[in-house]
């Protein structure tokens, strides 16, 4: 079996080609054959895996299998499963079996989902090329000395060698948009609201959003129909009905508008990545839709206000991790506060206490009007101008990295040049706008992402453009050659 | 040189919800150390918290009884500091923007004058855990069964100008909010406590002087003495020519005094900002008016009732609608005593507070219930049977042997008024004793008592003092002639 789509092995599995236990089987032995290498899984749940699979193969034969049923799937390890280890990439929590499962998990699991593993992933999803995971970096496989981008750097390296056909992820800055784009295939991000977030462990409360890595935009369309909806238990998920996405894919683009930033375009993007994305552009041209040059003059803005509103909030969504009743706590500490000062520093990685530091000076007396309430308005200036678009377009288009993967250790001891690298990705989510990364070429030997950003709920359209695209080019198709030379036909 | 005290309280009322105020675990008092307490009380990763709107509904409420504005737009705020209670690191509360603002209430002072004390602000917050120090040697246990327990923090204007009358201000609270049912108001278990911000300063001065705060007083007569000791402790630091220290201190109530906390745990910057996990909370007109229609009486409308309706006084109305359950218990026990009110009223007050206050039983839990009283109240009121048998009437009822009427029955009690019968006894009580009558005749009219007890006897007790009096004076006066 080669690597299939979600929507293939739906098909596969429904005609009886092959069962779920089979396609469980072969996804653990890759995964066995290529994580020594990739680092692409905290923990690889086997045992569980078959049992589901072979649940969802008597559903399958009973006849009351859903689209989902028997397709494995890795959660990245920032999802609660109960049960189960959910480290977040952190040695505060490298001892943390959750008791409960994430809503995403449960829903996932309800559709028939086959869970084979967490992903590995920047700790506490802080980090854009996976390097600040406890259980070490996560390699690209397109180049094993490159970083397959973060924070769901585990899962999009899952996905692209053909580990798994689907993995989730979740994205704050880009965290699922720039693995994606690194690692050649689609990565999504719905709307703030559109997927419930309780059970993803916290970073940026107001930021966070779960989405999906899959090879195809309708594989994404078929997930995002059984993880989307309102959940009681979180407050800000979105009380909207969820479009059967997977059945407007086809929409003609013909009239339909593509606003192109020229912020986009600026002297920080690679030119093989200009190239590639101009020519995405051109086959949207073809498929009959319009493009538009706008002007977003705010979005230099955008990492600046990103890095006072995620660690204000990090610095408190991290304050439960102090040692008292889960995670790591420092074993001889002689009072409370030794307990929760080395417990912290001790479990906590560098770019984490970073950027825990910097929340707690944003937020106190003295600074937070200078520093959080700035950029809240500044934040609320972004958001609304890229909202403005919409009011003429369909879509706004643009790259969604300045430069295809870079190399491991090339940025992790300057975080400035790391930050810069969520430039066209931040901005989507202080709007809580939805934003797609799907491969639209290479740069060198390295997959190149073209990025889509919709107006808030806008999935269906999204997904509709990226689909047709992906109708009309084979980028998506492509594999890193690891993919299928390690392990794949055991 | 002449003092003056200003004092601010911050009480802290523990709202009646059946679940917590983010998460739906109970929040039942006395259970076991950390059987109340799910995920979210926990604060495990991942979790997140859903606002209760039953609290939301109890702080509406508390904010129209004191005329306050309710905030349409009110935002949840995180208080971040690091404390093993408080699992999250953060305690949820209202910051900048709290659900009710600018309401006051009145309260009455000792010198029978009254006093309108503003309240500033009144938001909701999550309660924290409970550090046990003294369950363990050397070490201390967490019980987190009243984490996320839900609280409406009623902050007052600096306005209060005594101990005592900051003891009254905080009863005026307690009463108010065990009328609205929005909190139990129980001290022991903590549901009602306070912070006192207590200053002084030269008579005259408009400027503040330096406060300190005391914490967590939990009950009235606390309140009021730690608040003395406090206001003389300032006036000497000041007369001695020293200055008062901006600080928090507690109430030593085995030495009556109070004393700084450690000065380490209040260097708190706490670091508030908007939850991002929270939606600001909106309150609609339609919500408003639904709150609106739930409203129950409250006291100070009550009291207005009681001066109209019953024609009471002030002393006696403060005593009988001290809680709704007294106030319900006097309205049905006065039921149908038209023009008799102040019967009821000192019944209730006086022979039934006794009985209470002896057995030490609250109101609710009275044996004689309220339909009792009244029915005993109708007796004396038609002339049944006098006030004094009705006293051992009482007493047959609390100890369980019936209603009014059957003790009455079963012991004979009714009074003789029976104007026929009872003229007969007086005839022949005045012709039985011809020298008593010449000499009241003569102008001795203080013998009166002396035929009346004539006559009593006669009766056995029963006799109507009231018939008595009229027939006997008819009788004597009339002889005359």
């Amino acid at each position: 079996m080669d690597r299939l789509t979600v929507s293939q092995l739906s098909a596969g599995l429904r005609s009886g080609e092959f069962s779920s236990e089979e396609l469980t089987r072969q996804s653990l032995a890759r995964i066995e054959a290529a994580n020594p290498s990739l680092n692409a899984f905290i923990t690889v749940m086997a045992e569980e895996a078959l049992t589901a699979a072979r649940a969802a193969d008597r559903r399958l034969a009973s006849g009351k299998a859903g689209p989902l049923t028997g397709i494995p799937l890795a959660h990245k390890d920032i999802f609660c499963t109960a049960g189960t280890l959910t480290s977040c990439g952190s040695r505060m929590l490298a001892n943390f079996v959750s008791p409960y499962d994430a809503t995403v998990v449960s829903k996932l699991a309800d559709a028939g989902i086959v869970v084979v593993g967490k992903t590995n992933m920047d700790e506490f999803a802080m980090g854009s090329s996976n390097e600040t995971s406890y259980f070490g970096p996560v390699r690209n496989p397109w180049d094993m000395e490159r970083s397959p981008g973060g924070s769901s750097g585990g899962s999009a390296a899952a996905v692209a060698a053909g580990l798994v056909p689907a993995a989730t992820g979740t994205d704050t800055g880009g965290s699922i948009r720039q693995p994606a784009a690194f690692t050649g295939i689609t990565g999504f991000k719905p709307t703030y609201g559109r997927v419930s977030r309780y059970g993803m462990v916290a970073f940026a409360s107001s930021l966070d959003q779960a989405g999906t890595l899959t090879a195809t935009a309708e594989d994404a369309a078929l997930l995002m129909e059984a993880m989307a909806g309102f959940d009681a238990r979180d407050s800000t998920s979105a009380d909207q009905a969820v479009p059967a996405y997977s059945s407007m894919l086809d929409e003609t683009l013909a009239g339909k508008t593509i606003g192109v930033p020229q912020e986009y375009f600026d002297e920080g993007l690679d030119s093989d990545c200009e190239r590639a994305i101009r020519d995405a552009l051109d086959v949207f041209v073809d498929l009959g839709a319009k493009i538009t040059e706008l002007t977003l003059p705010h979005l230099a803005l955008s990492v600046p206000t990103y890095y006072i509103v995620a660690p204000a909030e990090c610095s408190s969504n991290l304050s439960r991790y102090d040692g008292i009743r889960f995670g790591y706590r420092h074993p001889d500490a002689s009072d409370i506060g030794e307990l929760y000062t080395r417990s912290r520093q001790e479990g906590f990685g560098a770019e984490v206490k970073r950027r825990i530091m910097t929340g707690t000076y944003v937020l106190s007396a003295g600074y937070y009007d200078a520093y959080y309430l700035q950029a809240q308005k500044v934040r609320r200036l972004i958001s609304d101008e890229l909202m403005r678009c919409f009011e003429d377009v369909d879509i706004v288009a643009g790259p969604t990295t300045p430069t295809p993967a870079f190399g491991l250790g090339e940025k992790i001891d300057d975080p400035v040049q790391m930050y810069l690298n969520d430039i066209y990705t931040i901005a989507v989510n202080l709007a809580g706008a939805p934003g797609i990364s799907i491969p639209c070429g290479f740069s060198g030997a390295l997959p190149v992402g073209l990025q889509l950003i919709g107006p808030h709920f806008g999935e269906a359209t999204l997904l509709n453009f990226a689909h047709h695209y992906q109708q009309q080019t084979d980028w998506h198709t492509k594999t890193p050659a690891l993919a299928l030379n390690d392990g794949a036909d055991k | 040189m002449n003092w003056e005290t200003v004092i601010g309280l911050e009480i802290h009322t523990q709202l009646a919800t059946q679940s917590k105020i983010f998460s739906g675990e109970r929040t039942t008092y006395g259970a076991e150390p950390n059987t109340q307490a799910c995920l979210v009380d926990l604060g495990y990763p991942g979790v997140l918290p859903v606002l209760n709107s039953e609290a939301v509904a109890m702080a509406v409420k508390f904010g129209l009884a004191i005329g306050a504005t309710i905030e349409r737009r009110s935002v949840f705020a995180r208080k971040n500091y690091f404390y093993p209670d408080l699992p999250k690191g953060y305690q949820i509360s209202q910051y900048e923007l709290p659900i009710v603002s600018r309401g006051s209430v009145v309260i009455q002072l000792d010198d029978g004058g009254q006093k309108r004390v503003g309240i500033t602000r009144a938001h909701l917050e999550e309660d924290a855990g409970k550090s046990l120090h003294e369950t363990f040697k050397d070490q201390t246990g967490i019980d987190l069964n009243r984490a996320g327990t839900p609280l409406l923090e009623i902050v007052s204007e600096p306005e209060l100008s005594s101990a005592a009358e900051a003891a009254t201000y905080m009863r005026k609270i307690h009463q108010l909010v065990r009328y609205l049912g929005i909190s139990d108001g129980n001290m022991q278990e903590g549901s009602f406590r306070c912070d006192a911000n207590i200053s002084v300063r030269p008579s005259g001065d408009t400027e503040l002087g330096t406060r300190a705060e005391l914490k967590n007083l939990n009950s009235f007569r606390y309140v009021e003495k730690a608040i003395e000791f406090e206001i003389e402790r300032q006036i000497d630091v000041l007369e001695d020519g020293g200055k008062v220290v901006q600080e928090t201190r507690l109430y030593d109530s085995d030495k009556d005094e109070t004393r700084p906390m450690r000065s380490k745990e209040e260097a708190n910057d706490y670091r508030y900002f908007p939850d991002p996990d929270l939606l600001p909370l909106e309150i609609d007109e339609a919500l408003l008016d639904s709150i609106k229609e739930s409203m129950p009486e409250l006291p100070s409308e009550i009291e207005e009732r009681f001066a109209k309706d019953y024609g009471l006084n002030p002393v006696d109305i403060q005593i009988l609608t001290a809680s709704s359950e007294d106030a319900k218990f006097f309205e049905a026990s006065a039921e149908g005593l038209d023009g008799n009110y102040e019967l009821a009223a000192n019944w209730n007050k006086g022979e039934l507070r006794a009985a209470l206050n002896r057995e030490g039983v609250t109101i609710s839990d009275s044996p004689v219930s309220p339909a009792d009283l009244n029915n005993l109240l109708q007796r004396i009121s038609d002339g049944t049977i006098s006030g004094k048998t009705a006293k051992e009437v009482f007493e047959a009822m609390w100890a369980g042997e019936g209603d009014a009427d059957q003790i009455i029955e079963t012991r004979g009690l009714q009074q003789i008024s029976d104007v026929v019968a009872l003229d007969k006894v007086v005839q022949q009580v005045v012709a039985d004793n011809p020298e008593q009558a010449g000499q009241y005749r003569g102008g001795k009219q203080k013998l009166l008592g002396f035929f009346v007890g004539q006559v009593m006897q006669a009766t056995g007790g029963k006799a109507n003092p009231a018939e008595v009096n009229k027939l006997l004076r008819a009788r004597l006066d009339a002889d005359e002639n």
